[in-house]
Parts: structure tokens; C-alpha cells; sequence
């Protein structure tokens, strides 16, 4: 197998030398490892955007979950925007509005893309089509944020772990927010070696995230955990494109999420037995959805 | 390294809301449901670990009821699979043990009709991927990283040379491969890994080689 790169460090050194995009490599290494041809590949992740955009479209529109955990919250998110009184901007907040929409269709059973899960699913196309607006990428360019984050995930992946029940939350919404914000950065212009900067910054200060879901369930706090991804990527991309630096090298950041997942006590990876899932009020939920009258996944 | 493509990473495109209680619960189904080769007229479907205790919130149930009708990870049907199963003549109960097995979320799906029975125990490692770990009692040693080929075949001479012949002239190149006898000097199981995904016409002309009855695979 032609693998053309295994770690950020080469996979930014190989775009930079040959004066191409993230993107184009992570490209060039499907064609290589899969042998299908470049039209397919990008056949497939026009399809994926799609799925994206309809999701967000129908989370914008307003769902409820099968338990009634979540749902509504993007609705209230976009109101408030269109009121002219957020704080944070109308950038941030929309991609948080858009990071949850996904997420509250993913809960209420219905259709996705999993990037790099389905838990994690809303950072990434909600940063991309909150950009979109200020960027005007073309189709082309906004496919390619995806396998610029596909690349970052794919070394993420193979190198540590992008699960909540391996890694706790950081290797998913954690991986997740490092992917778009290395994608952000390709698309406003930077240089891949910001791209690594803006992935670093992000896992960073994500770093140590456990998995905790209430009930088991992929709701609280995935939901609210896909909106703060979605910010922390967008401030982590602005700082990187500013020329900020990390101190401590993309990879070894990664590296250090690994361990850290490693060494995360059982109860806070995906179980349900500790951190939020184990609050009063997280038990308490818990018994009202599995106890008495159970409403069927339907 | 277990992630090869970019679109186990951007993908896949599923019915939430989990890729490992969801999706991955509706890739065994569908799996099963190839091995037998046939949609089963009913199943029992037991649940462990954490597929257990959370599958209800998590649509385990209706994905792999899905599954077993042939849905794939994102068909919209999969929200409506129990009713669809009533109209195709297909009866389940889902019963959740107590046991631990080694992989905190595993189904075995023990399905049949007039004709036969056959029982697929399955795991999903995370992000949709999937391993099939037992069929009818065999334990099937799958490392789950590659993708792999699933062959049910006539417990006859020649069988395994001529799979092995036709992967080889479609240039895949087998990582690991063993066979187990279902019933002896009856039905034979070949599992092979591969090292890259299979293309619908390599199942296709593995199917037409003589004593092939089935043929299923699991892409990564
Ligand atoms: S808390 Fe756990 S289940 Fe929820 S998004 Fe994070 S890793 Fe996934």
C-alpha cells in the first residue's frame, strides 16, 4: 500500500514541497490506496456534502429526538441571531447553530454523515457552511474542506483513536473541531503549515474531553459538545491565519491525546457510568427513558 | 493501519444517531442476512455489553432488523424497519443477555425459515466498522482493520483454488484467509482479507463459480 503520509509532519512537508493544497494529497493517496479514480473519489465526497447540507437544512427547520433529550436548540440559535443582539457574531454562532442542527438530526434518527463519527458529526459542515457565506468557496473548494479534515482525521485515526469509547470525547468532537479548523484555514487562504497550526490549537484545548453521554444516549452532551467545537475551531483557525503558533508540534499533540485517552478511567469513555451520564440529574434521566414506559427507536 | 480510505473518516453517510450502535448494528444485519443468502423468515437477536443496555434510545433494534431487509446504513427505511418486516414475513424477538462478551457491543443473530437456519454473531468496533466474529459456532479470527470476503461453498476439492484464482486475477491480494466446515462434507465457510474493497464485480464472479452458494463482503 502507498501510503503518502503518516503523520501531520509529512503530510504537511510533501504539500509544501510540491506546492499543493492539504486537500490534493489526501486526494492523491486515495487514488493511490484504493485505486479508484480521481473522478469517483470525488463523485463520493459530493455526495457526503449533500448529505450534509440536508441535514443542516432539516436540523434548521426544527427536530425532536425519539427520547426528547434534544432537539429545537438550532431553531433558538438562528432566531437569536436574526434578533441582532449576539455577542459572538453572527459567523460563530451561526456554524454553532449549524453544528447542532446536524447533531439534532443525527439524535432524532436521521440521515448523516459521520465525520469523523456520528456523535461528533456537526463541527465540521457546521464551520463549512457557516464560511461559506463570508468565503464564497466554490462546490470544488468546499468538497476539498472535506478531504483536507479527512486528512488531519485520517492521521488522527491510525495514530490515536477518533472514538469516544477508546479516547474519550477528545478523540471525537475533540478530532472533529482539529479537522475543520485545519480545513478553515486551507480555505481562507493559509498555508499548510497554519492548517497543522490551527488543528494543534484546537485539540489542545480539548484536550482531556471525556466521554460521559447520559443514558448512553448520543445526546447530552454530544449536542452542546458538537457546538463548542464548532467556536473553538473557528478561534483556533483565526489565531493560526493570524500567525500564531503552537509550541508543541502538531503530531506530538496528537500523540499526547493518545496517552491521555489511555490513561482515562473506564467510567469516562462512552460506559454511561461516570462524569455527566453519573450526575443525579444524568441517572435520573437515564432511569425515566430505559425504566418505565420505553418509547421504541421508531 | 486500521483507517485506509478517506471516507472512513468522511463517512459513512447513516441514520443516527450512533455509528457504532447505529450504523454498525445495521452493516451486521445486512452482513447475516447475505451469509444466509436469503431474507430469514425469523430471527432471534440477542444483544451484549452495551448493545444491551442502551439499545433501545440507540435504534440498535430497527438497524438491524434493517439489515436484515437489506437496508444499507443510511436508507430512511431503517426508521420504519419493524413495520416493514411485519409486510415481508419476517418475525423477531430481541432478547439482551446478561453475559459479557469480549466486545462491549455484540449482537448474534440467530435466524432461519423452512429451509435452514444459520446463527451470525457480530461486533461494530467503532465508526460503523464492523467484524463478523462467529457463523454457526465458528469462531472467525478477523482482524476487522481490512476488508474481507465472506464465501459459503460446497465442502468440495477445488473450491478454495478457484476463489483464490479469480481474486487473483482481479489483482487483490489476500492478507489472511481460512476456511471452517459448517457441516461437514456439506457447507464450508471461506473467510479472506484483503487489502483493498472489493468492487461488486469480483462478488459478482466469485458467485458464479461452481459450489459457490454465497457470497457477502465486508468493505472498510
Ligand atoms: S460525549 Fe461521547 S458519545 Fe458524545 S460526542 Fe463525545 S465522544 Fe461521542
Amino acid at each position: 500500500m502507498d501510503v503518502l503520509f503518516q503523520n501531520v509532519r509529512e503530510l504537511v512537508e510533501r504539500a509544501e514541497q510540491e506546492g499543493k493544497l492539504i486537500s490534493e494529497i489526501m486526494i492523491e493517496q486515495e487514488i493511490a490506496i484504493t485505486g479508484r479514480s480521481r473522478e469517483e473519489i470525488m463523485k463520493q465526497m459530493d455526495r457526503n456534502l449533500t448529505v450534509m447540507e440536508e441535514a443542516v437544512e432539516r436540523g434548521l427547520q426544527g427536530v425532536q429526538s425519539v427520547t426528547g433529550l434534544t432537539g429545537g436548540d438550532a431553531v433558538l440559535l438562528q432566531k437569536y441571531i436574526a434578533s441582532g443582539k449576539s455577542l459572538a457574531g453572527d459567523l460563530l454562532l451561526d456554524a454553532v447553530s449549524k453544528a447542532v442542527a446536524t447533531n439534532e438530526v443525527n439524535a432524532a434518527m436521521g440521515t448523516i454523515c459521520a465525520t469523523p463519527t456520528a456523535g461528533s458529526a456537526g463541527v465540521v459542515p457546521g464551520t463549512l457552511f457557516a464560511i461559506q457565506h463570508k468565503l464564497n468557496p466554490t462546490r470544488e473548494q468546499m468538497i476539498n474542506f472535506l478531504f483536507t479534515s479527512g486528512a488531519f482525521g485520517f492521521v488522527v485515526a491510525n495514530n490515536a483513536s477518533i472514538s469516544g469509547a477508546a479516547g474519550g470525547c477528545q478523540a471525537e468532537v475533540g478530532s472533529a473541531a482539529g479537522m475543520a479548523a485545519a480545513a478553515i484555514v486551507e480555505m481562507a487562504g493559509g498555508t499548510p503549515q497554519q492548517c497543522a497550526e490551527g488543528f494543534a490549537i484546537t485539540l489542545k484545548n480539548m484536550l482531556g474531553l471525556v466521554c460521559d453521554p447520559v443514558a448512553g444516549l448520543v445526546e447530552v452532551p454530544c449536542v452542546k459538545r458538537n457546538a463548542m467545537g464548532a467556536s473553538n475551531a473557528i478561534v483556533a483557525a483565526d489565531m493560526a491565519l493570524a500567525g500564531i503558533t503552537s509550541r508543541i508540534p502538531c503530531d506530538e499533540v496528537i500523540g499526547a491525546m493518545y496517552r491521555i485517552g489511555e490513561s482515562m478511567n473506564p467510567d469516562l469513555k462512552e460506559t454511561a457510568r461516570g462524569g455527566l451520564a453519573a450526575t443525579p440529574t444524568g441517572k435520573a434521566l437515564a432511569a425515566k427513558i430505559f425504566g418505565g414506559a420505553v418509547v421504541q427507536g421508531q | 493501519m486500521k483507517f485506509t480510505s478517506v471516507f472512513d473518516i468522511i463517512g459513512p453517510v447513516m441514520i443516527g444517531p450512533s455509528s457504532s450502535h447505529t450504523a454498525g448494528a445495521a452493516r451486521i444485519g445486512r452482513v447475516a442476512r447475505d451469509l444466509f443468502g436469503r431474507q430469514p423468515k425469523w430471527a432471534k437477536i440477542y444483544l451484549y455489553g452495551s448493545f444491551a443496555e442502551t439499545y433501545r434510545g440507540h435504534g440498535t433494534d430497527v438497524a438491524i432488523v434493517g439489515g436484515l431487509l437489506d437496508y444499507d446504513t443510511y436508507d430512511e427505511r431503517i426508521k420504519t424497519a419493524f413495520e416493514d418486516a411485519e409486510k415481508a414475513d419476517l418475525s423477531f424477538e430481541f432478547i439482551p443477555e446478561e453475559a459479557h462478551k469480549e466486545h462491549p457491543n455484540t449482537t448474534r443473530i440467530v435466524m432461519g425459515d423452512d429451509e435452514g437456519e444459520m446463527s451470525v454473531e457480530g461486533i461494530s468496533i467503532g465508526g460503523g466498522k464492523i467484524e463478523i466474529s462467529e457463523v454457526n459456532g465458528f469462531k472467525l479470527r478477523l482482524t476487522g482493520g481490512m476488508p474481507a470476503i465472506l464465501v459459503v461453498h460446497d465442502d468440495r476439492a477445488g473450491c478454495i483454488a478457484n476463489v483464490a484464482n479469480c481474486l487473483a486475477m482481479h489483482n487483490v491480494n489476500i492478507g489472511h484467509m481460512e476456511v471452517s466446515r459448517i457441516e461437514r462434507g456439506l457447507t464450508a465457510l471461506m473467510v479472506i482479507e484483503v487489502d483493498q474493497n472489493i468492487e461488486d464485480r469480483v462478488l459478482q464472479q466469485i458467485s458464479y463459480i461452481p459450489h459457490i452458494t454465497k457470497v457477502s463482503r465486508i468493505n472498510n
